[in-house]
Order: C-alpha cells, then structure tokens, then sequence
C-alpha cells in the first residue's frame, strides 16, 4: 500500500484517457500479491506513487542530479537515478533507467514482449515507456546490483542490447517504411537496422563532443521527425516524375474516393474540389486540370507531397527513388533550436550504403577533432560555416542547400581564389602612392 | 547459464543491437512489404493498407498513456494474442496498433478494445489519433523520473488528453494537430516543430551550494556550459565555486545539467511556456519553429487549468477559423499574428518580443501590418 494518501493523483485516474496513476497502481497491486520472487523492492510502484504525490505538494521534483551507473564495457545504456528522500521513500532509492534498442519500426510479437515482462517484474519496478522519445524501449526503475542480471538476460535470452545515451550515437530510429507505407521512398527499417549493427561501438561508448541522432524518414512526411530532432536527418524521395492514375483522378473529383484517405471525415467540408484543395494548393503551381486530365510539370514539383496525401489512389511517388541528406538539427539548448540542413539533395539508398557510410564518417572525424565539449553537430556548422561542412564531405556547392543567396558581402576569400596570391610588395606600392 | 556475479566476464555477450525487426512482423506485412499501393482511414483509429497484391491490413490505432506497467503490457499481448496471431506494434506517439488481416476480424477487436477500463475508470484503448484530428500527445518523464524538469509530463498530458478525448477520436481539425510536451529546455522529446508545444520552464536562476560546488562539479565545465556566459569562478568563505550574474541568466538549466550544486526549479519559479505553429512535414509548405505565445503559466497540479484551458481556446480558435489541409502555424501566419492573439484572446506582452540571438530575424521590418 502507498505510503501516504494520493489525493491529487487520485484526481487523475479520473477523466476517460488511459491513466498513467491507475496504471501505476494495478501494477502496485501485482506486485503485493505475486509469488514472483521479486529482486527490486517490492514496493516499488506504491513508493513512487508516493513520491510523485509529494512532487506534486511540492511542485518540483524529486530525483538526485545524475548517477553514473552502468554495465561493464557501456558508457551508454544506463541512466542512474537517486530519489532525493531516500529514507522517506527506501524501495526508489535507487531506480535506474535502461534503455533497451528497440527492433525498427516498434514491431513485437506478444512471445517476445512476454518475456520482457517477465525480466522486468522480476528485476525491475514492472513500469515501462512504451517508447522513449528517441525510440527505445525505456525500463524504468532497477537498482544497481540488477544492472549486470539484467543485461545478462537480455542478451543471453532475449537476444536483446541497450541503446544510447550520453555523448554518443544515439539509438538510431525510423518510420515504418515500407513495412506498411505507400510512400516509403527507401527501405527505412532496413538501413536503421543495419547503421544500428553497424556503428554498436559508437552507440554504447561515448567518444563524441554530445550527443548524435540518426533519424531515416520514408518521405517528405516526416513522420519520425528527422528533419526537427536528428544530426543526421535522411529523408526519403525520388527524381522522376510522379505517377499518374487519371481514371482514379476522375474518382477523387467525382466523389467516388475521399480525399486525404478520409482524414477530414469528421466535420463536412463540402464535395471534394480539385482545383482549390490541389491545384492552388501546390506550392510550385506546377499542377493543371483541365476537366478530364491531371497534368504535372514534374521539372517544376519540389515533392511536398501534399497532392499524393490527398488522392493517395491516384498519385503515386516515382520510381527513381533514394534519399535527401540533412545535418544539425536539435532542440534549443544552447544556441537555439535548428532544423536539419539540405547538404545531400539526393543520393540512391541501396545496400550496403558504402556512400551514407563514408559522409557519415567524414562528418565525425571533422566533428569529433573540432567539437567543442556539449556541442552539437549543428552548433558546429553554425560556427564554422556550411561551406566548411561540404568540403569535408568533398561535395560541390549547391543552390539546392540554400533559400537564398548572402546577403553580407563579407566573403572569406581563401588567398588560392586571388591570382597571384596575397603577396605583394609595400615598397613597390609606395613608388606610386606617398604616405 | 545465468549472470555469475564472481565472474562477470565469463561467456558475455556485448553489441549483439536489437533484434531484427524482421523477426517481428506480422506475416501479412512480411507478404507485402513495399507493395503497398494506397490506404484509407475506415473511421477514426481504423485504417486500411491494400497492396499490389490484393491483400489488405487492417489496423486498429488506440492511444496509451506511455508509462505502462507490465501488467497492462501483458493485457496488450492478450489482445495480441487472441485476435492478432500474436503481433503488436507502437507508433512513434506511443499509441498501439493492432493490426488484423480479415475485415471480418475488425469488429471483435474493436468492441473488445472498447470495453476495457482501467479501475479508476478510464479507457485502456481509447481508438483514434488519425487524420485530421489530434494524435497522442508525446512527452518526457517530468516529475516521475527527471532531474532537471520544470513541470511534470505524464499528468499534464492526461490533464489535456482527457478535455481533448473527443478531437483524439474525431477527424474535425482543418489538418492533422500535433501537441508535444518537454519538461525543460533540454527538450528531450525536441517539442520545437509541434502545432502546440507545452513546455517546462524556469523563471529562477540558480541557487549556488558553496558549500559542495568546490567539490561535485568541474567548475570551467560549468562555466563553459552557460550560453550568456553569465558565471564566473569565485571562492566564497575560502572554498572555490561560481557565481552567476542573474541579469545574464535565461534560465536554460545547462549549468545545473553540468553541476548539480547549481539547481534552479522552484515552487512558484518553476512552471509551463506554451508555443504554436511548428511542423515538421514539407507538405505545402516547408517544416517550421513553434513559437512562444503564452510566456509562464503556474504548475498547478493535479489538473493545470490554466494550461489546459490556454491550449483550448488556440485549437478550437484555430478549428473554426482555418482553411482546410491548413496547419496551425499556416493559418497564424495567413491571418498574421496581430489577428492570431486578437482571436484567441491570448495576451501578448513583452516576453513574447525575442531579445536573444538572432532577435532581429523576428522584428516586424515592414509597414505592412493590421490594425
């Protein structure tokens, strides 16, 4: 039973989402009665419910700054935790996170996820995140003398390894691809799993300036949001035109299909009209219909996808398919938040991707030699300049990677750009201009 | 064999990665990976995958609360088991998809997903999040297990998800609306191309443990972790430490995530930002920020009104106002911003004029404005 009384949690078991306390205390409740011989404190889920009550008396929280714990071998994986009232609360004295490298994608079978369970009732507080924000499964809540079991198990039995955290790769993560998408424009879960096997050294010891996220969309939907969170953001896209079903075209005005894949079903919008929610929505206005056909400038079409969302049955994503390179995204600390940046328009994504490999490790030796301590990839371009960037890449300078041209003439030309150099002879300028 | 603890390194396995997801899907999707020709969304939460090859999938989107227990994990395989052949997945806002391979097999799922409550009497699997309408809220750990947040996550967000339980299950938004929440700067969920942003911040700079700082931090490191460059190397009462020009500060934290003799969350300090009219998407037009309108709102446990209610009055201003396939930010910037707080009624004061790097990139340069 939970140490003190929970009333202001209490207040959120009630209301029709899921409820995370309600959760919270059905495991609670397992955990007295299981025959399970449980290797964590037993109360474990009834002490931070009592804990969180308290934070939320207090309006701040209640966890020690830091905790270097690990297994042997890992700077990475392991997220030590130290509740700051640990007499009051002695079963989340310590409550060690794991983060376990999730399978691409979030695909389980029940066989797997059973056994998970069972690891983490016994050795673990029984709570999960189901997933984190870069993707791994989340463990949350073990003492220190269970990390090694732990990760016995998961390695021995279930076949399983942690991911990423603190200055290192972080747990690479994709959408679903083409495991269950139309638009895939590359196999997303399949490069994800392969860069993961392939950089384990950088995942699990830290050897960078900060942290670096790999994040592989399947097209310019974004929907695991590569472009606003990644170092490394690799978009999908193609080069050729898209395809074109015009009798399915005629469907989608003539009301036989739903626009968007049905997505506005919830409100009446009025009958579907191609010209206002598709032509003149193209940001390009590359696209006419002329009554009976769709036309598209494809020279024209910057692929944002809004017109192939919209008649999913009748536009297709080309044929000549590969990916768009970007670097340096991240959130806001220290020097603001910053989207990726465009430095590889396109590139084919097949295996064994020798070519991703190579500007991947490019851009590390350049960032890990001139890195500052915490500096993100981003930071990095941002103080030593785009261009500086390419070069390393050994790529040539492109319009594509820009929205417009400097508008500071402040240009740091290199003395190789001048003919002749930068040497020149004071004493044979002043024999023209006095002092 | 088990983990001997006299002989750890004995037989150990290191950097075996995840498991293959291929192990994992179901076998309709095995059959049909990258032959899907297109999708439809059935009704809220049902979606419909047909491939090239005829078949179809079916799946079944319900929203879950991200912290789970393994007892609720195991309910989940259950369901799983008795109508999935044993397969389950999640989405990347921690909802979960059952997927099914028969039309036929959809009606059963869902009336038994349906009727499933938790004891305090919530749903377990609420269906929805597609489309048109409001998905999961993805957030951080907050209060449950961080140790630098200014808020708390996972009751914030059932707080807003249980006053927006209708728009997760309808389809009613002008464009998909995405909410996210970080519970400090460090914005591990990176909420900052969300359509609404909730997030944790600090109004306090830190409060210096002399004492111990000597001691538990590297004090250049601290030093150096400070954007404004706003701490300097002191010695107070003979020990070494840092103080901290709080003009200077902006309360981002860095310092405290360096040093934790420096710590700054705080009762009334302490407490929510939000910011609209991020996207990631480059549909229409290319991926954005989220921008900060409403500056501080107090934490206020266990329900957060005002937050609740703030975050209100921008999505149903933002429903009735916007153009359709127009996402938040879209249609602030069509209506301009002068209208966008006209309409909400949200306040706009100085905090809302960006006064640090590259402010100027934000400043009207135009006459053309609204009165």
């Amino acid at each position: 039973m939970a140490k003190r009384k929970t009333p202001m949690l209490d207040e959120l078991e009630k209301g029709r989402w899921p409820s995370f306390v309600s959760d919270m205390k059905q495991e609670a409740a397992a955990r007295e009665k299981t025959k399970v011989d449980l290797q964590t404190p037993r109360e474990a889920c009834d002490d931070l419910l009592s804990l969180m009550e308290l934070s939320y008396e207090d309006k701040v929280g209640h966890w020690k700054h830091g905790g270097i714990v690990g297994v042997f071998g890992y700077g990475g994986g392991v997220i030590g935790r130290y509740c700051d009232q640990p007499e009051q609360f002695p079963a989340v004295r310590d409550f060690h996170t794991m983060r376990v490298n999730q399978p691409s994608s979030y695909f389980y079978t029940t066989e797997h996820l059973r056994k998970i369970c069972d690891l983490w009732e016994r050795r673990g507080s029984g709570l999960t995140n189901m997933h984190g924000s870069t993707g791994d499964m989340i463990l949350l809540g073990t003492t220190t003398p269970q990390l090694e079991e732990i990760f016995w198990e998961l390695t021995h039995d279930l076949k399983q390894d942690l991911g990423g955290s603190g200055s290192n790769l972080r747990t690479p993560n994709c959408c679903i691809g083409k495991a269950r998408c139309e638009f895939a424009c590359y196999d997303t879960q399949h490069l994800c799993h392969s860069f993961t096997m392939e950089y384990q050294d950088e995942l699990h010891r830290p050897a960078f300036p900060y942290k670096f996220k790999f994040k592989f969309d399947g097209c310019p939907n974004g929907c695991v949001a590569s472009i606003a969170r990644a170092d490394m953001s690799v978009i999908g896209t193609w080069r050729d035109d898209i395809r074109i079903d015009q009798e399915a075209v005629r469907a989608y005005v003539g009301g036989d299909f739903k626009p968007n894949a049905g997505a506005h079903a919830g409100r009446n919008w009025g009958p579907f009209d191609i010209e206002k929610e598709v032509i003149h929505l193209c940001p390009t206005h590359c696209m006419a219909w002329d009554g009976k056909n769709l036309k598209i400038n494809n020279k024209e079409c910057i692929r944002c996808m809004h017109c192939i969302n919209t008649m999913p049955r009748a536009l297709r994503i080309g044929e000549d398919t590969g990916a768009s390179i970007l670097f340096g995204a991240k959130a806001p600390i220290l020097e603001g938040a910053q989207l990726s940046t465009l430095v590889v328009p396109f590139m084919k994504i097949e295996e064994p991707y020798d070519e991703l490999k190579e500007l991947i490790e490019n851009v590390w030796d350049w960032w890990s030699e001139g890195g500052k301590n915490r500096e993100r990839l981003g930071e990095m371009m941002q103080r030593e300049g785009l261009g500086k960037l390419m070069e390393v890449c050994g790529l040539k300078a492109d319009p594509r990677s820009i929205k417009e041209p400097r508008s500071n003439p402040y240009i740091f030309w290199k003395e190789e750009d001048v003919a002749g150099g930068w040497e020149r002879d004071i004493k044979e300028y002043r024999k023209k201009h006095q002092k | 064999m088990a983990y001997n603890p006299s002989d750890p390194m004995k037989d150990r396995i290191t950097d075996i990665g995840p498991r293959n997801y291929e192990d994992f899907l179901p076998p309709v999707i095995k059959r049909n990976f990258g032959r899907w020709l297109y999708h439809d969304i059935l009704e809220p939460g049902v979606l419909v995958h047909v491939s090239e090859t005829g078949e179809k999938v079916y799946t079944v989107r319900v929203g879950g609360a991200r912290l789970m227990g393994v007892q609720h994990i195991r309910e989940i395989c259950d369901i799983a088991d008795k109508h999935c052949d044993g397969h389950v997945r999640w989405t990347t806002r921690n909802n979960i998809e059952f997927m099914v391979d028969a039309e036929a097999k959809l009606k059963p799922l869902m009336e038994d997903l349906e009727k499933r409550k938790f004891a305090g009497g919530s749903h377990k699997f609420p269906r929805g999040g597609t489309g048109a309408g409001l998905t999961n809220i993805v957030h951080t750990q907050g209060w449950i297990h961080c140790h630098t947040p200014a808020t708390d996550a996972s009751g914030v967000v059932k707080a807003v998800m249980d006053e927006l339980y209708d728009d997760f299950q309808k389809m009613r938004f002008p464009a998909q609306v995405r909410i996210s929440l970080a519970c400090c700067l460090n914005m591990c969920g990176a909420v900052h191309c969300s359509d609404i942003a909730i997030l944790g911040i600090h109004r306090m700079p830190p409060m210096i443990d002399h004492e111990n700082l000597g001691n538990m931090c590297e004090i250049p490191l601290a030093i150096a972790a400070c954007p404004t460059g706003a701490i300097k190397p002191t010695t107070v009462d003979g020990k070494k430490s840092v103080e901290v020009k709080n003009e200077r500060c902006m309360f981002c934290g860095n310092c405290y995530t360096m040093c934790p003799c420096m710590p700054l969350a705080d009762e009334v300090g302490s407490g929510i930002a939000l910011l609209v009219g991020g996207k990631l998407s480059n549909r229409i037009s290319p991926p954005m920020f989220s921008k900060v309108v409403v500056p501080f709102l107090p934490n206020e446990p266990p329900r957060w009104p005002q937050t609740v209610e703030a975050i209100k009055k921008i999505l149903y201003t933002y429903m009735e106002d916007a153009k359709k396939y127009e996402r938040l930010g879209n249609w602030a910037q069509r209506i301009g911003w002068e209208r966008f707080f006209e309409k909400t009624g949200l306040p706009f004061t100085e905090h809302l004029i960006d006064d640090y790097r590259f402010a100027y990139t934000t400043w009207r340069t135009s006459t053309q404005f609204k009165f």
